[in-house]
């Protein structure tokens, strides 16, 4: 009984997906009420899943499965799981989902391929859920794949444009890249246990059994399996996709590349978490924090819109994947939810200032400004009050700023790194987090002050601009509600009292004792001690961030162009990327043209010489078999041939065509016979 | 001149119209083989028939064979007649198809 429920809610997009890629347009208005009737319906049935699950049986996890395949002995199962992970991913990736269904219903109104784009809606959300709630590796990797084409789609729907099918050939390239990766984990550990779902391979683990008989083969599956993780949540080094990624539409950027598929790598991270080595995760703890330092570096320097809130979700993306590592489960995870609600908030809010930027720039047939470029916005704010304001509420709480629900994931996975570092010493993870949380203050601010504050950049386009139509700003709004502190915790300044950190526990690590990292009850202790500084230090550093901001770009009292130039080699990298796309392109671009050429060479010099030389030898052979042809049995040929030619010619002389030569002939012969004979 | 000789010559027998036959023949033979005219070799031809002609006659008188040589003499005659007529004709034929009736200047079927 309590897996139909889940099924249903998985199913119902798919249904969607169905029914609009071959009725869509057929259908009124192209059939976008059935997709969000659909995903609404999923919304519901999850928000009831959500509150039955923790009120009822919170301690439990559901499952349900049925035998796929038999080979020989061994059997393969698909099924779901329900656990309190499972359940609050249900809401999140729904509730979004159902946001930008609505949203998209204005933003894409008119789009040539309407239908269709509601239709991958559909699918996309169909594949996530299965992420969520599948029970197996398998099972999750089938659907892994589905996110990863369902997002190759969405990213290329405008596929007449040449950036936007590059773009989305990119993702879907750079992700294989890590899923290759999550293959071989998964094949490290199917081989081992012959078993994909997570609470057979669970148990063989904790059992004692390791991959290979090796502890190292542990460390190197969960490595591998995060590999899927790195791709799928852009971190580095396989973030670049991510940026490219906004050539989409905006809502669909809410949507996959802030809110959901992107998170689906911190929740593959938090669903192996318990097989997991320390050593794992310290890598995984430096790959988080690296990626949110690079992304938040970047993010300052961009002046696309949606460039600066991609960095901005890699950034994000990177503290919840440090969050993992140093063992701030619950926080990771709460970051992930947090996130997902106001980062959805902001890229609607872009789409909502896009959407109004391109419809005043198409007023004044303006067709060169780029419609993205915050440089052209300024002084939105009047034009644009609901959206601003939604806007200032999603800033503040990916500034983590007291009150909002980002300030509590936040300052929990600041206070994590922090106790991290102090029970191991690895230093360096609380500064970087600190220091993204500073970067993330000013950058964030620098956006929404140079969109909404200050003066227009011109009169004439900002009195183009209105308010975007109510289908598109009252999930700003519901999104704006969901980023208050009241929603995850009542304490504004602890979510560890709240319902969240009840729900979601820590699990115990199941590796042998050796490699696990620090125990959760040394861990929260720890935890317990450094929190107050941690919220200190967070608040402080976020207001400086802050109040840079507007010194730069509101009050002018710095000027933008020192500020970079006193940065100089930093804000030179930082604004070309990093170089990451260049080096990619000189090393695996160019690596690959080299190994082709060096191919190339060997084919030609060493393959086709040794064709070649068999060649050379089969011509030697057949020029004697030749040789003797022509010479030997053609010469016999042709000497019976000329010897009877010979003799012809000579015998054609006595034909000479002349009655009386033969008669002399006759009479010749006559009397040679005569002498002869008689 | 012997007696004899003039008794051979005075008495004619076999041999004299042997020798005389032989004659004929070797003129009518000559004629075949050296005129260039088809007609002159068609009378070499008539030449060696009647040379032919002659033996069976002397056969005939000479020896026990009675009258059989005087009928084969006649068939000749006929057969000769009906030769030169066909002969004629294509000799006619002949001078339609080459413009000639010189046997040298007719090599159509040399090798």
């Amino acid at each position: 009984m309590y897996t139909q429920i889940p099924l249903t809610i998985l199913l119902l997009p798919l249904i969607g997906f169905f029914v609009l890629i071959f009725f869509g347009k057929r259908l009124p208005r192209q059939g976008d009420w059935f997709a969000t009737a659909a995903i609404t319906a999923s919304l519901l049935l999850s928000l009831y899943v959500l509150i039955t699950k923790l009120t009822i049986i919170p301690q439990e996890s559901v499952s349900n499965s049925l035998t796929w395949v038999t080979i020989g002995s061994l059997e393969i199962e698909i099924g779901i799981m329900i656990d309190n992970l499972a359940a609050v991913m249900l809401v999140v990736v729904t509730l979004i989902s159902a946001l930008v269904h609505f949203f998209s219903m204005g933003y894409m109104k008119g789009d040539v391929r309407y239908s269709r784009y509601f239709a991958t809606l559909g699918l996309f959300s169909f594949s996530m859920l299965g992420i969520v709630l599948t029970n197996s590796l398998l099972l999750m990797y089938v659907f892994w794949e589905l996110v990863g084409i369902s997002s190759y789609l969405l990213i290329g729907h405008w596929y007449e444009k040449k950036s936007a099918s590059n773009a989305a050939n990119k993702a879907f390239i750079v992700n294989r890249i890590g899923d290759f990766g999550m293959f071989l984990g998964i094949m490290i550990l199917f081989i081992s246990f012959a078993t994909f779902s997570f609470e057979g391979i669970f148990g063989a683990i904790e059992g004692g059994s390791l991959p290979f008989g090796s502890e190292g083969w542990l460390t190197a599956a969960g490595l591998l399996i995060f590999c899927g993780a790195v791709g799928k949540s852009a971190q580095f080094p396989l973030h670049v996709w991510l940026p490219d990624a906004m050539e989409g539409p905006t809502p669909v950027s809410a949507l996959i590349h802030a809110a959901t598929m992107v998170a689906a790598g911190v929740y593959l991270v938090a669903r192996v978490f318990p097989m997991l080595t320390a050593d794992a995760l310290l890598i995984i703890a430096y790959i988080g924090a690296i990626t949110a330092l690079i992304a938040a570096t970047i993010a300052v320097t961009q002046f696309d819109i949606k460039k600066v809130l991609a960095y901005s979700t890699i950034s994000q993306l990177g503290y919840m994947i440090m969050a993992l590592g140093v063992g701030a489960y619950t926080a990771g995870f709460m970051h992930l939810v947090t996130h997902a609600a106001f980062k959805a908030g902001l890229f609607l809010g872009a789409g909502s200032v896009i959407f109004a930027m391109h419809k005043s720039l198409h007023d004044l047939d303006d067709h060169k400004t780029d419609a993205q470029d915050i440089r052209n916005m300024g002084g939105l704010k009047s034009k644009m009050p609901l959206t601003y304001a939604t806007f200032l509420v999603f800033t503040l709480a990916i500034s983590g700023i007291p009150f909002t629900s980002g300030f509590l994931s936040k300052d929990e996975i600041l206070a994590g790194s922090l106790a991290f570092s102090s029970i191991n010493g690895h230093w360096l993870l609380p500064v970087i987090g600190f220091a993204v949380a500073g970067l993330t203050a000013f950058y964030m601010f620098r956006l929404l002050l140079l969109t909404f504050h200050g003066k227009p950049s011109d009169q004439k386009r900002i009195e183009g601009i209105t308010e975007s139509p109510f289908v598109m700003t009252i999930p700003l709004i519901v999104l704006a509600t969901i980023s208050l502190f009241v929603f995850y915790s009542f304490n504004p300044f602890g979510a560890a009292d709240g319902w969240f950190f009840a729900a979601i526990e820590r699990p115990l690590s199941i590796v042998p004792e050796l490699m696990q990292p620090a125990g959760n009850a040394l861990f929260l202790d720890v935890l317990h001690d450094v929190h107050g500084t941690a919220m200190l230090l967070s608040i402080l550093i976020a207001a400086a961030g802050i109040i840079l901001a507007f010194a730069v770009y509101q009050w002018k009292k710095i000027s933008s162009e020192t500020l970079a130039q006193k940065a100089g080699v930093f804000y030179k990298g930082a604004s070309n990327l990093w170089y990451f796309d260049e080096i990619y392109d000189r090393v695996f671009v160019n690596g690959l043209f080299m190994l082709t050429k060096i191919s190339k060479w060997f084919d030609e010099n060493i393959i086709d010489a040794i064709v070649n030389g068999t060649a050379v030898v089969a011509k030697g052979i057949s020029a004697i078999s030749g040789w003797i042809d022509t010479n030997i049995v053609d010469g016999l040929v042709n000497a019976t041939a000329t010897t009877a030619d010979r003799a012809g010619g000579l015998l054609s002389h006595v034909q000479t065509g002349k009655l009386q030569t033969y008669l002399v002939y006759i009479v010749f012969s006559f009397l040679v016979l005569f002498i002869l004979f008689i | 001149m012997d007696f004899a000789v003039a008794q051979w010559l005075a008495e004619p027998g076999l041999n004299h119209f042997l020798i005389v036959s032989a004659l004929l023949f070797s003129l009518g033979l000559m004629a075949v083989l050296s005129k260039k005219n088809v007609i002159m070799v068609l009378m070499g031809v008539e030449l060696i028939l009647n040379s032919a002609n002659i033996n069976f006659i002397a056969f005939s008188r000479f020896t026990e064979l009675s009258l059989e040589g005087h009928m084969i003499g006649l068939f000749v005659v006929i057969i000769a007649a009906a030769e030169a007529a066909v002969a004629l004709a294509i000799v006619l034929n002949m001078y339609n198809r080459f413009r000639t009736i010189h046997l040298e200047d007719i090599f159509t079927l040399k090798g």
